[in-house]
């Protein structure tokens, strides 16, 4: 295993690995924004997480890429606890999100802290999964107005700008999504995003559901949010994106972060694994 | 015929001289059991689905129970099954709410349509997708918030036509209410029927106004589908 996760754990990378100075800073530096150590998660006798830990600071692009199984979906749904982790330990702006003993002997964590947590943590997923009942107006609205607690005009102004930064015209306001093509839909599912103004941004795989001539316009969109220094996590099989928008690249393999750096991995790649993966996909 | 309508017309649309009958009675009978029935079917239908089996199990069996046995059986024991029962009599509160016909009626009719009305409602719940509601917990919804402003509103969208249909029932089902001594429409009916022997004219005119009730009723949910469900048509076939 050349992990620079354990090299990150000493402090002192290993010769073989080759921690870019962003990431090696990290430790040292104070300003880390997120933090995930030594997450499990384990589904029944299946341990999906052995293990993984990240370090996000602020304005990081950190892309978790990795085969199909190999449990970088589940590590984020983690990180917002869409799944309960079975251990490990979450901090966000050096505070750590305190596990209790929930319900049928799972841990859970603490409610206000969960909640707050939420409210700074914005999610995209794959499909979408925009409140079809409501226009694309009221999707976006509906977090900012009845968990942050701003006015509806607030919440609409704030709604239209987003829908405007995402490149959807002002009449796509009064649409219902199943209207929209997935290309808008998930444009829209960012916007909503967007307008939680969240300190971080979880993207799930966000263009795996497109069709291809539709990832484009997805894809175009992040990066924007990319280059305004925005601090983002995503799960991605797009190589090429991930290469040039990540500031970390997590490259996980069957429950384990099996190599670690900057996007020149993906071009430099150091353990066997990887190489496999990249192989793989180029093909 | 003109006869019948001279005679019976004021009773067959709105009193018999000793209060609300025919038409005003049955929709009287239609509107409050339908807003009684609704606003308490939403909590049932959230307990119906929770995880939690105290709240689910005593659901799952009220349903069962008034889905399970006729309207009629259920419309005498309120009327006149829990009348008979000494602890019913000796309570004053009790004793004073099952004197009254329509107060055992309405309790009847409530309960029935309520059972049938969870059961849409709680099979709407579960169709809903589950990303949706992983969307809202995402986003930080939970609670009450998270029952008020999604899950609630996304399942009645869907059961919008479920639910006209046992509106639809329901109403139709009011005219049990007679055995009870309501007046509604089938009680005029019965008496024009027993005065004058028009057989035909008294039931048949009591069939064109339960009709014209439900021909409303259908234009109603017609509206309320095109201004509620147009999120599930797809723009492109």
């Amino acid at each position: 295993m050349t992990t620079t996760a354990h090299a990150l754990a000493t402090a002192e990378p290993t010769p073989r690995s080759r921690p870019s100075p962003r990431i090696a800073s990290v430790a040292a530096d104070a300003t880390v924004k997120l933090s995930v150590a030594d997450l499990h998660k384990r589904y029944g006798e299946h341990e999906v997480l052995k293990g993984v830990s990240l370090q996000a600071r602020k304005g990081d692009v950190i892309s978790l890429i990795g085969a199909s199984g190999s449990g970088k979906s589940t590590m984020l749904r983690c990180i917002n606890f869409l799944e309960q982790p079975d251990a490990g330990v979450i901090t966000l702006d050096e505070q750590t999100i305190e596990m209790r003993q929930g319900r049928a002997g799972t841990r859970a964590p603490h409610p206000a802290q969960l909640q707050n947590l939420r409210t700074r943590l914005a999610m995209v997923f794959q499909h979408f999964n925009l409140w079809s009942h409501m226009t694309v107006l009221e999707n976006i609205c509906m977090a900012p107005r009845r968990v942050l607690g701003v006015s509806s005009q607030e919440a609409e102004a704030r709604a239209r700008k987003y829908l405007d930064k995402v490149g959807l015209p002002p009449r796509a306001a009064d649409q219902y999504p199943a209207f929209l093509s997935g290309g808008q839909q998930q444009r829209v599912a960012i916007a909503r995003a967007l307008a939680m103004e969240p300190e971080i941004i979880l993207f799930d795989e966000p263009t795996s559901a497109l069709d291809p001539e539709l990832v484009g316009e997805v894809l175009k969109v992040i990066q924007t949010l990319a280059e305004e220094g925005r601090t983002m996590l995503m799960v991605t099989h797009e190589m090429g994106f991930a290469r040039q928008v990540s500031s970390q690249v997590l490259f996980l393999h069957q429950g384990r972060v099996e190599e670690q750096g900057s996007a020149e991995i993906l071009d430099q790649p150091q353990s066997e694994r990887l190489q496999q993966f990249l192989s793989n996909r180029l093909k | 015929m003109i006869e019948l309508f001279e005679q019976y017309g004021q009773a067959y649309l709105y009193s018999d001289g000793a209060g609300l009958s025919g038409l005003a009675m049955t929709l009287w009978l239609f509107v409050i059991t339908m807003i009684l029935g609704f606003f308490l079917s939403l909590p049932l239908a959230l307990a119906r689905v929770s995880r939690n089996l105290w709240l689910r199990w005593p659901v799952e069996f009220y349903t069962f129970v008034f889905r399970g046995t006729p309207l009629y059986i259920q419309l005498l024991i309120c009327y006149t099954g829990l009348y008979g029962l000494e602890v019913v009599r000796d309570h004053a509160l009790l004793d004073q709410f099952f004197r009254n016909a329509l107060n055992c009626t309405l309790l009847a009719f409530v309960l029935n349509t309520c059972a049938y009305t969870v059961e849409i409602f709680a099979g709407a719940i579960r169709n809903i997708p589950h990303g949706e509601i992983e969307a809202a917990q995402a986003y930080g919804l939970h609670g009450w918030k998270l029952n008020l402003f999604v899950v609630l509103p996304a399942a009645l969208r869907r059961s919008l036509p479920a639910y006209s249909n046992e509106l639809i029932l329901m109403l139709h089902a009011t005219s049990l209410a007679f055995t009870a001594t309501i007046a509604d429409i089938l009680k005029v009916a019965r008496d024009a029927n027993a005065a004058t022997f028009l057989t035909f004219q008294a039931f048949g005119t009591a069939a064109l106004l339960y009709m014209l009730l439900s021909f409303a009723l259908v234009g109603l949910f017609r509206l309320a589908e095109r201004r509620w469900m147009g999120f599930l048509v797809p723009a492109r076939g």
